[in-house]
């Protein structure tokens, strides 16, 4: 929680200085105020004193009220720029850190509660920082200066303000201790009534078609019933606290003047008047600090939550992503559009198995080479090397004669046209999601636009939307069917020009016949670049230059379509699960 | 979040939603009003405290200048004592009964929901999404939980406070009265511009957030794309533009929320100061005692502190009938029709299904199947394809009744389906759908589901005829594993799941949507085998890409755009030379296809 502090501006930590010291003011002239009102008190009780004595220490109560108010205006202006330009700056890091995490770390954290940490865990930090700092620097300052300046006076009232600031405390530890861990359970059975919920709904048909709506219904009683069970313990106890709290600053109250008659009544007669006011200051600071220490107490319960989500924004600030940019320029006059494994075996970094085991080839400029292999086999994991979304655990992977770890990443991406398995597309436009990233040349034409599309078989869908190549586009593309999106996520790749197309098992969301058509249309259109497909179809493969036959990590298989009907088990079988004898032949 | 951002929704129909909500708290009735008696009876007992405090005040300035009254001190002392006492116990009671009302009414409205949901036909789920469900169950109701807690109680306590006070402030003294009323007005006039104002910039500040969710979500998740698209800078410049628009209305929100404290002690301390110079002034003439001044001293606090409440709880108490408005409108929901009248079952199916003359469209003002009447006997392979997008998922909710038909009949054993209990239809099906569901439970539990009196040896043997045995057997706890989203199942393996759970289910009629399509090609021939046995005996339906499943099928419904448009067995429709000709033939056609 406080290593998060180190991400404030120097500004900013200008500005909590600076507003430190108008807390101070502000104190200061809040614990003014009662010297003022002892005054009028004293003026009040003694005999022969005109109403415009009475003016003077109003007035001056009255700019200590306006002062106080004009130093919190200050504070807090300056409190809450810091909060949020912090939570501003803690964003960006964020969002600057997860842009260069490789998939290692994506996987780690998973998307869903990385954007929770930029979100919703930042918000947090920003409340406590704006609510808390403020209460946390005020309350102690308040709270000694005003028990100095009242020591003094009677060590009687000085106890019973001692314990009352002890009751307080004590409550505040019980919420700790028996209150704390019922909250942080709550969060997790709110997650958890969320989660069967969510799978209540995702399941309908399943739960439906299986009659099992009873069975769902009592797993949500389940959590339901923990759920209320540990909100029922949380707010019965806070139930107790609020007016414990209020009897407590009552009995003090009451307290100070019980005392204080006793005091008076005891004392000689010319101090009792002095006594009387003391009395009366007293019990005014007695509440200021009864009052800082309440807000103090109101800062722990936010604390815990806080600190969960400082923790977790920080876990990611600290990570160190695992792929680093090797920042060389692609030597000119290189070859374009080669791709070369050698030897490469690949591990995920906690597993012991490969994933990946000795893989080797070449694609020449302008060839097809495809991987074919059960689920599993590794055929996206052997694509995910060569956009550096993963390492080779040994050997090169070498795109133009260049070891893919040496590039520049932008360089490198730049001879890159990805499409991978699930299209992604964001909100805008068409055009702007065809016409989307940068290929480090100038930006195409509208036309180049129209012309991606209709390569990708997505003219005719395309022109029938509202608006065009200009008609909008939902978030994650909800707005159109599977097959329409995965066309865009092509045209996308082939608006860039790329040296390399690379197609992650990108055709099957097509049918066979929108799969023929785009691919013959590819052909034509990219002669010259090299082309690395994925696929589970023989049908979007057998074309190709060089088919690569993956089995658990390794190539159990190389060459043609026929020649593997001959050589290859695997192929076969995989063939034969697709096509008939005829159609085989016929191939 | 979500709380805040119905918070700030406006409630269309205040009065009513809250008629419902206190409808709906009806068994609770008596609870609240004895708890919020004790509210009224408690807080009378705050007010009258200062009231005494002021006599222990004049007791010891009439004793200033002589013997102080100690008896009558203590006397008052006592009293004050068990009155602060009385009334701590009274809150608390108070305290604790409403916030079991509270938590009460959360967990049965959330237990209607849950009921709700599946009553609700599944054409209201296909129009909504689940997020949206999902937040009415958990933060909608959460904003009612916390907020109808703290309103109630706040608004009763706030009132009363009120009243009281100012009925005692005008019963110890007018003038002083007057000066508390007028200076505090004053103070509340510019408070209630300052609030109104950061109302804006909250409204901005939660479409900031969500305007940053929204990005973030899309970057985060598109990773690989933006990456490989160098397209960082793009996403980062968006960023900063939404992430300076949120910073912006951030701070101010933030910071005229956070005025409201220091403006409340001003408030405060303005109408103390008020008070004590007039109270001076009066006391100076001899018109009020000092005790006079003392009582009001805490009057104040006292009057000014449930106007601030009152204001509050009036936002509580929107947000609370805007978030209930949420949840009765999903309650109020049509609900599928009653169908415990149905006397009619089914039992040992043969399997024979018939369409007759079906109609049907979504929206029943556009119907998509116009005439559709078919005839699948026991036992045989009905495949239904088509093109992305044609509806083949209709076919599945025709046949499950999750929806109903427009016109015509789908008979099993000659019994039309909608004479029959939905239940009784669904367990005439198996079903595999293309979106694998598994719940957070054992491998087990996900395969036996809601069978009864399935035996270990039966999962295992289920398992086995479907290739996983050996795989889930590898698992540290087996059968027993529990599936949640640290254990990383294939798509392959979790469709194989879905599979063993269908044929535990072993019902007479089979249903697969598109069940193979995510299982490469060789796992699919593990499960082709699988599937063939499960199939013999039983009519099943089947819909895939993959030509294996359609070529031995006994009847083929070719769908384009929602209809069926061709139907009859491979030969048959090759050679009609029609849409599914062409479908068919598109694979083949070699000769420029190649990449």
């Amino acid at each position: 929680m406080l290593k998060i502090l180190k991400y404030f501006s120097t500004k900013n930590v200008w500005f909590i200085i600076v507003s430190t010291a108008f807390i101070v003011l502000q104190v200061w002239l809040d614990l003014k105020l009662p010297d003022y009102l002892a005054e009028i008190t004293q003026l009040v009780q003694t005999e022969g004193n005109s109403l415009s004595q009475v003016w003077e220490p109003g007035a001056y109560m009255m700019l200590c009220a306006i002062g106080s108010l004009l130093a919190s205006f200050i504070v807090v202006y300056l409190v809450a720029q810091s909060a949020a330009s912090l939570a501003k700056r803690l964003r960006s890091l964020l969002f600057d850190k997860v842009e260069s995490f490789s998939m290692a770390e994506m996987n780690r954290f998973s998307t869903a509660s990385l954007i929770t940490r930029s979100t919703n865990d930042i918000t947090q930090v920003q409340t406590i920082m704006a609510m808390g700092l403020q209460v946390m620097i005020k309350a102690p300052i308040l709270a000694v200066w005003a028990i100095v300046k009242i020591s003094s006076k009677s060590w009687q009232w000085t106890l019973s303000s001692g314990v009352s600031v002890a009751l307080l405390l004590l409550m505040i530890a019980i919420v700790i201790v028996f209150a704390m861990p019922k909250f942080r359970a709550i969060q997790g059975l709110t997650d958890q009534l969320n989660r069967v919920t969510r799978e209540g709904l995702t399941g309908l048909r399943v739960i439906r078609a299986y009659n099992a709506a009873k069975s769902q219904e009592a797993k949500f009683e389940r959590a339901n019933r923990e759920l209320t069970g540990a909100n029922l313990f949380t707010s019965r106890l806070m139930a107790l606290m609020m007016p414990v709290m209020s009897l407590i600053m009552s009995g003090l109250s009451l307290a100070i003047y019980w005392i204080g008659a006793h005091l008076i009544n005891g004392a000689e007669m010319p101090s009792r008047l002095g006594l009387f006011s003391d009395m009366v200051i007293f019990s005014s600071y007695a509440m200021q600090i009864v009052m800082a220490f309440m807000m103090l107490s109101m800062v722990f319960f936010m604390l815990p939550r806080a600190s969960v989500s400082a923790k977790r924004v920080m876990e990611v600030l600290n990570t160190e992503p695992g792929i680093k940019d090797g920042g060389l320029k692609p030597s000119a006059g290189a070859g374009t559009g080669e791709i070369e494994f050698r030897n490469v075996s690949f591990k995920y970094a906690d597993s012991d198995e490969y994933v990946l085991e000795d893989i080797s080839f070449v694609a020449h400029r302008g060839e097809t080479v495809a991987f074919i292999g059960s689920t599993g086999s590794g055929k996206s994991t052997l694509l995910n090397l060569i956009p550096r979304f993963y390492d080779a655990t040994e050997g090169e992977v070498l795109v133009d004669g260049m070891n893919v770890k040496d590039y520049a990443l932008r360089d490198l991406h730049n001879k890159l046209g990805y499409v991978p398995q699930k299209a992604v597309l964001f909100t805008g436009t068409v055009t702007s999601n065809v016409a989307y990233g940068d290929n480090g040349r100038a930006a195409g034409s509208a036309d180049d636009v129209k012309k991606a599309v209709a390569i990708a078989k997505g003219k005719e869908f395309v022109e029938k939307l509202e608006d065009g190549y200009e008609g909008s586009i939902s978030q994650g593309g909800t707005n159109l069917s599977g097959g329409q999106k995965q066309r865009l996520s092509i045209a996308r790749a082939v608006y860039r020009k790329p040296d390399i197309y690379i197609f992650d098992d990108s055709f099957s969301a097509l049918d066979y016949k929108t799969d023929r058509q785009l691919r013959s249309m590819l052909k034509q259109e990219t002669t010259g670049a090299t082309n690395l497909i994925v696929g589970q179809r023989i049908g979007t493969i057998k074309e190709a230059d060089l088919i690569l036959v993956l089995d658990e990590g390794r190539i159990v298989g190389r060459g043609k379509h026929h020649e593997l009907l001959q050589t290859c088990e695997v192929y076969r079988q995989i063939a034969n699960s697709q096509l008939s004898k005829e159609e085989l032949e016929i191939g | 979040m979500a709380n805040q951002q119905t918070a700030t929704k406006q409630s269309i129909n205040f009065k009513g939603t809250m008629g419902k909500l206190v409808a709906y708290c009806r068994p609770y009735l008596p609870l609240i009003i004895v708890a919020l008696l004790l509210s009224v009876v408690g807080t009378i007992f705050t007010i009258y405290g200062p009231s005494q405090l002021e006599k222990m005040t004049d007791h010891i300035t009439a004793g200033l200048f002589g013997e102080i009254d100690m008896d009558a001190i203590g006397r008052i002392g006592i009293l004050l004592a068990v009155l602060y006492g009385l009334s701590v116990v009274f809150s608390f009671f108070q305290g604790y009964m409403m916030a079991t009302v509270t938590q009460k009414v959360s967990k049965s409205l959330r237990e209607r929901i849950s009921q709700k949901i599946n009553k609700l036909p599944l054409k209201y789920f296909d129009s909504t999404s689940n997020g949206d469900v999902l937040s009415r169950v958990t933060n909608d109701i959460d904003t009612i939980g916390q907020t109808m807690n703290q309103s109630v109680g706040m608004l009763v306590t706030s009132v009363t406070m009120l009243v009281g006070s100012l009925f005692m402030m005008f019963y110890t003294n007018v003038w002083m009265t007057i000066t508390a009323i007028l200076s505090t007005f004053l103070g509340f006039a510019f408070m209630t511009t300052m609030i109104k104002k950061s109302q804006t910039h909250f409204v901005h500040q939660q479409a900031n957030l969500g305007a940053m969710n929204g990005h973030v979500e899309e970057i985060y998740s598109g990773y690989d794309v933006v990456k490989v698209y160098n397209a960082e800078r793009m996403a980062k410049e968006k960023f900063n533009e939404i992430n300076d628009k949120l910073y912006e209305s951030s701070w101010k929100s933030q910071f005229l929320s956070g005025m409201t404290m220091p403006l409340m002690m001003f408030v405060g301390n303005f109408s103390y100061v008020a008070v004590c110079i007039v109270g001076g002034a009066l006391a100076m003439n001899g018109r009020i005692t000092f005790g006079v001044i003392v009582a009001f001293m805490i009057y104040v606090r006292l009057f000014t502190q449930p106007l601030g409440q009152i204001a509050q709880a009036a936002t509580t108490l929107q947000a609370t009938a805007a978030a209930s408005e949420r949840v009765f409108e999903f309650l109020d929901e049509k609900e599928l029709e009653d169908e415990s009248r149905k006397t009619k079952a089914l039992k040992e199916v043969k399997g024979q299904v018939e369409f007759r003359n079906v109609a049907f469209g979504y929206d029943p003002d556009k119907l998509i199947i116009h005439d559709f009447s078919a005839k699948a006997r026991p036992g045989q392979k009905i495949a239904i394809v088509g093109p992305t997008g044609a509806g083949k998922t209709t076919i599945v909710n025709l046949l499950m009744r999750f929806y109903e038909l427009n016109g015509g009949e789908i008979a099993i054993d000659g019994v039309p389906i909608h004479e029959l209990p939905r239940e009784n239809v669904h367990e005439q099906f198996c079903m595999v759908l293309q979106d694998t569901w598994l719940f957070e439970g054992t491998i087990k539990e996900n395969i036996v589901f809601n069978k009864q009196g399935v035996t270990d040896a039966e999962v295992k043997e289920v398992c086995k005829a479907v290739g996983i045995d050996h795989f889930i057997r590898t698992l540290t706890h087996g059968y027993d594993t529990v599936l949640n989203e640290q254990v990383n199942l294939s798509a392959g393996q979790k469709q194989l799941i879905t599979i063993a759970r269908a044929l535990i289910a072993n019902a007479p009629l089979l249903i697969l949507d598109e069940a193979t399509s995510s299982v490469d090609t060789r796992t699919e021939l593990l499960i082709q085998e699988a599937m063939d046995r499960l199939m013999a005996g039983r009519t099943s339906f089947v819909i895939a890409h993959r030509l294996s499943t359609i070529k031995n099928a006994d009847m083929i419904l070719v769908m384009k755009d929602g209809d069926i448009i061709e139907s009859g067995n491979h030969r048959e429709l090759l050679a009609a030379g029609g849409f599914y000709a062409e479908l068919y033939n598109s694979q083949f056609e070699t000769a420029e296809a190649a990449m």
